[in-house]
């Protein structure tokens, strides 16, 4: 019973926290590299990028007992709602010019 | 302990398994609400961490407004998925090698970092130990006086966002009747109606009778 009771599996700590938030890292990443066509994939696979880094702040907040990484955590939510919307909207315009999401078509847009 | 070990492993299950759905299922409409559950599962991590507020914080603005505006956009948009899924396998084995890399890196920094020779710094914000103070109190303790100002900035980022978003989607439709404020208020009497006098049998212009 001492053994299984000191399995480090068994005792939830920051490794833990962050072991899933580095999954979801790079589940993000691999997202971005596997559907290289699909804009809307590929902001969703930032949006998990940005929740790992949330996991990850909020872990390390709540074990050194330092509420200013909570306090971080709520800007990174404000970035990541901002760089939705407006990467949403950049998408619905091109999509009305072009009829397509196709990524190779959007180096149309410079200049 | 152990139900608290269970339920970790629970919600961290229930995070992982929908985001590797969420980079391989065909049907983006899916793709969007197995985000939606990984960000009620991240919540629930996060409650269990005991940061109940961003948990909240985390339903609300991320389930509530950015999920439904992917949703919106899913729905709204008529994407083809035959041409967007092509190069999916092409690109398998080395999304899966670059994935595999940067596990192992990441995992083995965070292994050596977490040490027991390494040590943190202070803690700058310290949070209370005891139950007399909620960590929304905490919370909006810290951030309307030492974060004070970067708070307003992040007002200012959605506020840019917001009307950035509302600039590029607007678009100028012809022929589409709008009231118009001030040509109303600048009409006069003299634009609108004349009075004439009209002779009997005589139309205005002229015989109109014939």
């Amino acid at each position: 019973m001492g053994t299984f009771a000191d399995n480090p599996l068994l005792h939830i700590g920051l490794i833990h926290y962050l072991t899933v938030a580095i999954l979801l890292f790079t589940l993000g990443i691999c997202g971005i590299f596997l559907n290289r066509k699909n804009v809307i994939t590929i902001l969703m696979s930032i949006e998990l990028m940005l929740l790992s880094v949330n996991i990850n702040f909020v872990a390390f907040s709540v074990e050194h007992h330092d509420l200013v990484g909570q306090v971080f955590s709520m800007f990174i939510l404000t970035v990541a709602a901002a760089e939705a919307a407006i990467g949403l909207a950049i998408l619905v315009v091109f999509y009305r010019n072009r009829g397509s999401i196709a990524v190779e078509d959007i180096n149309q847009m410079k200049g | 302990m152990l139900i608290q070990t269970i339920l970790f492993y629970l919600f961290a299950a229930l995070t992982i398994i929908p985001a590797i759905m969420v980079i391989s299922v065909k049907n983006p409409v899916h793709c969007v609400l197995c985000l939606i559950l990984t960000f009620f599962n991240a919540a629930a991590l996060f409650i269990l961490l005991g940061a109940e507020f961003l948990a909240m914080i985390l339903v609300i603005v991320y389930v509530g407004a950015v999920a439904v505006l992917f949703l919106f956009v899913v729905l709204l948009l008529d994407i083809d998925m035959t041409t967007v899924r092509q190069g999916f396998l092409k690109y398998l084995p080395l999304g899966l090698g670059v994935a595999t890399l940067l596990f192992v890196e990441l995992f083995m920094v965070i292994s050596y970092s977490l040490a027991p020779k390494f040590h943190p710094l202070p803690a700058s914000i310290q949070i209370a130990d005891g139950a007399h103070i909620t960590n929304t109190q905490a919370l909006g303790a810290v951030l309307y006086t030492n974060y004070l100002y970067p708070f307003e900035v992040s007002g200012l980022i959605l506020l840019v966002a917001m009307i950035g978003s509302i600039v590029l989607t607007h678009r100028h439709r012809e022929g589409v009747r709008k009231q118009n404020i001030s040509s109303q208020v600048a009409r006069k009497r003299s634009d609108a109606v004349e009075i004439v006098t009209v002779k009997t049998g005589a139309g205005i212009d002229g015989n109109i009778r014939g």
